[in-house]
């Protein structure tokens, strides 16, 4: 019996470069969906975590190592194996395949995202750890400054072709501004 | 004529009409017209009447004409606003043959046939006549530009930003508001429609500080773009305030430079925390008879022409005003060695001083003469009239301050007696402060201390501390007016250019008792087309209140509205051009699916495979009913992916499901599979799927397709409004796993090849579930059936999906099978009587689809209660069974209706209706699923499905809904 082969969600599709900027994909690794239980103690959570759980809008860790505000009571552990544990404080779901992760990498990352996003992601309003799910287009998405150049956007693997078309007409329409 | 080339670019060539001009870069196409002497621009649009610029601003209503040629080409565009570039092409609109012949000013000499209120008395009968014969004439007839009907080959860009201060305008009082702001550390957006910063000081010859107004706007331009925290945005009109400080603005990104792939416009949406409005003022004219040949214009818009592009509206120019602003237009005009014919002040008592060209005081201007462009003006002096040789008249009948924003949430200006104009009150839209002339406030000394103070008010009111600005020194006149709507005459005096209203046309709406200002409007149209009655709506409302014998102030505006200026709607559904319209769901199976030719369906936002066409099948049937076969005879293959999986974690996971589903599911062995109906509150079915016991308290969830989002929504209620003391998580994993539908007698022989460890009939029987091997990767199978056949769903984690379907695809294809699409997929389902979101449409109870034994009277379940209402068990009530044609008629239709047989096919003798329907290979004849009053108790029945919309009548044999396999057989087997 042969193997079955693995084809990530941005496969074919990436990187694109346009003016100066790069959306590339990128392997975080493990993506487990965190939910702690009602009543659950959060110091148990954050020991068998190793960071403690984001408030919302925030992120704690680092590349490697990161915990991702997803929305209303759950976080995204992304890099780390979570600890067996953990499944007597909280839901915990393997989300690795299920969303399409990419880089946007580069000066005026900013710009391209406010064709995009009705958020303000300028750095003075969107620090460097901080995240926000909002809409990327007609698109739910899940957006993270992780660098002050860099942002990490994900969104549901199915709709990688279009998050990469909203994200290059985007690039477009910035870099033909000059 | 060019007057002066003070500050002006390089030459530029463009084409008026298919006639070469020079122009100068920063000249519009008003201005480099103008200085080619050009003064007919346009024909008006209801009579044709030559028409010239008016304005030199964005409320321009005549000088409107088509920039470009073939699919590029943009109608209406204001001549006062394009700008000039090399090559540009510009053509004249609403003229045939040509600008100077128009054949359609034959609507001119109609004129007293057309007045208000023509449309609704003439074209009230016959109906017909509207659309066959009225509306193509006056479409034709009527003078806009014209789309060119091709595909729009421009692009187009929006996008969001964020301010703590937004300043509309750049005149004066926007220069200093957003000066005071920015050093107050403010984040600063200032906006301004114009292609350069400063508004009126850009036209005006007057001093600032020392300096001239010109060069002290240029030096607080530059030094606020200098700050890191503000940001400029010329060629940008705000266009409308909305709820939450939420600002539309358009910005004209590459109008003004030959197209290229740049996007040509720009909506932004801005949210700023505070603004202030420093939008100015506009003109107003006269009304006077034949106020509208070319050369007659505004008094300030002249002034603009000279002062900042060097041109001459005229070579004798006649100046006409009820107020000492428009003093200043012969002043300018004197002074720049242009003649000046005459000034005209319609008060006695203005003060004029000594000044070298004739003065008239206590006159108005009633008439002028020239076809094509002015010749001369008519003055008339109490009793005495005399005539004045003038090829440009300048007009000012006052300053409307630009109040609409602060209208856009339906407050109302007041009116000021002392100004005669209408101005803002505080406070009509939250967070907003207008400021300078659009307050009322007119000289520039005024201007620039209002802006300061709205700028400082802001910054306090978001907790900053203003330090208060070294004010420069500036012109200080008082505004003195006395208000004048329109000269007495016999002849047309226009109100509005651009819709052709004339005095009289407001008179007659009074008459005929259109007397509310709202009603006017609609009565005569004044007010509409893209100038929206920037230039008209107080001249017309004065004439109103006039002729009702009312004031202004009780017959008050009519509505403002968003956008200021118009908004092309590429603009705003910028991003939403082809693809961009809705994101677009691929499954991992996509790629393969579309080199196997199938033409894809759209499922909500998911594409799936209709069907998988093979050499020789000319139809889509013939393929449908091999794949049919497939999964009766040997083999099927579908990807099932699209289907919603929830993944349900926690303690109180089986308390939840109780809750939601009808059937009971704590009681659920682990390993397995349980069918389940959910309602919504007042009994309806919402959704239908099955839910697999992973562990103890962990549970998988499937909904439709359809039903996904809302499955997952009416979680969230349920668990954070009713019940949040339970210990129960949920994630849609709808993406994680790519799951197969394996459906057929061969299905399990299949899927041992691919298994880590084989299974059986005994150790995974129907409805078993569990974790297993495939191919080396953890999945899970889950004994399920859609087709009534032994089936299973078998899922991988997406990364695995393509290569495990490429790999079942090529195994079911050597055992004589293959990959299956919607269409056999639903025949297959309605062969066994399965519902979808056909059947369970949002009408349906679990009564109504015969599950009724399915709502668990152990417990309670949301929408048990309801659904037991008298009403929802009704035997009467319409129920599901089967529909097999018995006549001589075999085609069945979805959406027919069924009536007993002989009883005529109308609607109150209807006993039900059609819901699917499918050629079944299996029966060799079309079946169909409905719903039928006390359908169940009318097994064997024959009655008539008739299909008005395809003129079907068919005889049907009421049957059960389960055509294939009743006993269920096939499923455990």
């Amino acid at each position: 019996m042969g193997k079955l082969e693995r084809i990530s969600p941005c496969a074919g599709l990436l990187p694109v470069s346009i003016g100066g900027l790069t959306v590339s994909e990128i392997d975080v690794g493990q993506i487990t969906s965190v939910t702690p239980f009602e009543g659950a103690a959060r110091a148990a959570i954050d020991r068998a975590i190793g960071l403690p759980f984001p408030a919302p809008g925030q992120t704690t860790g680092d590349a490697g190592h990161r915990l991702v505000w997803m929305g209303q009571g759950e976080g995204f552990l992304l890099g780390a194996v979570p600890d067996p544990n953990l499944g007597a404080y909280a839901a915990v779901v393997d989300q690795s395949d299920a969303w399409a992760v990419v880089a946007l990498t580069g000066a005026g990352g900013a710009d391209v995202l406010a064709r995009l996003v009705p958020v303000d992601m300028r750095l003075r309003a969107f620090p460097v750890g901080a995240t926000v799910r909002s809409q990327l287009g007609h698109m739910n998405a899940s957006i993270t400054r992780t660098e002050e150049d860099t942002f990490m956007i994900a969104v549901f693997r199915s709709m990688a072709v279009t998050l990469v078309h909203e994200l290059t007409t985007a690039l477009e329409a910035v870099a033909a501004r000059g | 004529m060019r007057v002066s080339e003070k500050g002006l670019g390089a030459q530029i060539g463009f084409r008026f009409d298919g006639v070469a001009y020079t122009g100068r870069a920063g000249d519009t196409v008003a201005s480099a017209l103008l200085a080619n002497g050009v003064r007919l621009m346009g024909r008006s649009f209801k009579y044709h009447r030559p028409r010239g610029v008016f304005s030199a601003g964005s409320e321009e209503p005549n000088a409107l004409v088509t920039i470009g040629t073939g699919a590029r080409s943009e109608p209406n565009v204001r001549a006062t606003v394009q700008e000039i570039y090399e090559g540009l092409e510009v053509r004249s609109q609403s003229a045939w043959p040509s600008l100077k012949f128009d054949v359609m000013a034959v609507n001119d000499l109609a004129a007293p046939f057309l007045g208000a209120g023509f449309y609704y008395k003439t074209f009230m009968w016959p109906k017909a006549f509207w659309e066959k014969l009225y509306e193509p004439v006056i479409r034709r007839a009527a003078g806009l530009g014209s789309l060119s009907g091709q595909h729009n080959a421009d692009t187009y860009d929006r996008a969001f930003a964020f301010c703590d201060l937004l300043v509309v305008g750049s005149g004066p009082a926007g220069l200093m508001a957003a000066t005071v702001a920015a050093d107050a550390g403010l984040d600063v957006i200032l906006c301004d429609e114009d292609t350069a910063m400063g508004g009126r000081l850009l036209a005006e010859i007057e001093d600032i500080g020392g300096g001239t107004a010109a060069d002290w706007a240029a030096a607080q331009v530059a030094r606020l773009a200098a700050m890191p925290n503000v940001r400029l945005m010329t060629r940008t009109t705000v266009t409308g305030a909305y709820d939450g400080g939420v600002y539309g603005a358009l910005e004209r990104v590459t109008h003004h430079v030959p197209r290229s792939a740049a996007p040509l416009e720009c909506f932004w949406r801005i949210t700023a925390r505070r603004a202030v409005l420093c939008a100015g003022a506009l003109e107003r004219p006269i009304a006077f008879e034949n106020n509208d040949r070319p050369g007659i214009m505004m008094a300030g818009a002249v002034r603009a022409y000279l002062n900042r592009w060097g041109v001459t509206a005229g070579k004798l120019v006649a100046v006409f005003g009820n107020n000492d602003d428009a003093h200043r237009t012969a002043r300018d005009l004197h002074a720049a060695g242009v003649a000046v014919a005459a000034l005209i002040d319609s008060r006695a008592d203005a003060e004029v001083g000594d000044v070298p060209y004739p003065v008239h005081l206590g006159a108005q201007v009633c008439g002028s003469s020239g076809r094509l462009g002015l010749t001369g003006i008519k003055v008339r002096q109490g009793d005495a009239q005399i005539d004045i040789a003038a090829d440009c008249l300048a007009v000012s009948g006052g300053w409307n301050p630009t109040v609409h924003l602060t209208c856009h949430m339906n407050g109302r200006p007041a009116w000021r007696e002392d100004i005669a104009a209408f101005v803002p009150v505080p406070d009509m839209v939250p967070g907003l402060e207008a400021a300078g002339a659009c307050n009322g406030a007119f000289s520039t000394a005024a201007c620039l201390a209002e802006g300061a103070a709205a700028a400082s008010r802001a910054v306090e009111a978001l907790g900053g501390e203003a330090t208060a600005p070294a004010l420069p020194e500036a012109e200080d006149r008082a505004y003195r007016l006395s208000p004048l709507w329109a000269v007495a005459g016999k002849g047309r005096a226009w109100l509005d250019f651009q819709n052709d209203v004339s005095v009289k046309d407001v008179k007659q709406a009074a008459v005929e008792n259109f007397r509310s200002v709202e009603h006017m409007k609609r009565y005569t149209t004044q007010g509409m087309a893209t100038d929206q009655g920037k230039n008209s709506n107080v001249g017309a409302l004065a004439v109103l209140a006039d002729a009702t014998g009312r004031g202004i102030p009780e017959t008050g505006t009519t509505t403002f509205r968003p956008p200021y200026s118009p908004i092309a709607i590429a603009a705003l559904g910028a991003g939403a051009q082809g693809k961009g319209f809705a994101p677009q769901r691929f499954t991992t199976s996509h790629q393969q699916t579309i080199e196997m030719g199938a033409p894809m369906i759209e499922a909500g936002l998911w594409y799936r495979p209709s069907y998988f066409p093979r050499a020789g099948e000319t139809t889509w049937r013939q393929s449908c009913d091999r794949e049919v076969g497939y999964v009766r005879q040997t083999v099927g293959v579908c990807d099932v992916s699209t289907l919603g999986k929830i993944d349900i974690q926690g303690p109180d996971a089986g308390k939840l499901l109780d809750f939601v589903y009808t059937g009971m599911f704590s009681t659920l062995k682990v390993g397995r599979v349980r069918y389940g109906l959910m309602l919504r509150e007042d009994g309806t079915v919402m959704d239908d799927g099955t839910c697999a016991r992973m562990g103890p308290e962990h549970f998988v969830m499937t909904t439709t397709t359809a039903a996904a989002g809302e499955v997952m929504r009416h979680l969230e209620f349920v668990t954070q409004a009713l019940h949040p003391d339970w210990a129960v998580a949920f994630t849609s994993v709808t993406e994680q796993w790519a799951q197969f539908a394996v459906a057929g007698p061969k299905s399990l022989e299949l899927l041992n090849g691919v298994l880590d460890t084989p299974v059986d009939n005994d150790s995974w029987p129907f409805m078993a579930c569990g974790e297993v091997g495939v191919m080396g990767v953890a999945g899970r199978l889950f004994r399920i059936s859609f087709s009534g056949e032994h089936a299973y769903e078998v899922a991988v984690p997406a990364r695995y999906g393509a290569a495990l379907f490429a790999e079942l695809v090529r195994r079911a294809e050597a055992k004589e099978g293959g990959a299956y699409g919607m269409e056999a997929l639903n025949v297959l389902r309605i062969e066994k009587g399965h519902i979808t979101h056909s059947e369970i449409h949002g009408r349906v109870t679990a009564f109504d689809v015969c599950m009724e034994r399915m709502v668990s009277d152990k417990k309670d379940c949301i929408g048990k209660v309801m659904a037991a209402r008298d009403g929802l068990v009704d035997p009467m009530r319409e129920r599901l069974v089967g529909l097999r044609p018995v006549g001589a008629v075999k085609q069945l239709s979805a959406g027919a209706h069924i009536f007993e047989t002989g009883a005529a096919h109308v609607h109150a003798n209807d006993q039900g209706y059609v819901t699917s329907v499918c050629y079944s290979p299996d029966m060799g004849t079309m079946i169909g699923l409905g719903f039928v009053k006390n359908g169940p108790a009318r097994m064997g029945e024959r009655m008539i499905v008739r299909d008005h919309v395809r003129d079907l009548t068919v005889e049907v044999e009421i049957c059960s809904p389960v055509f294939v396999d009743p006993e269920g057989g096939r499923l455990r087997g």
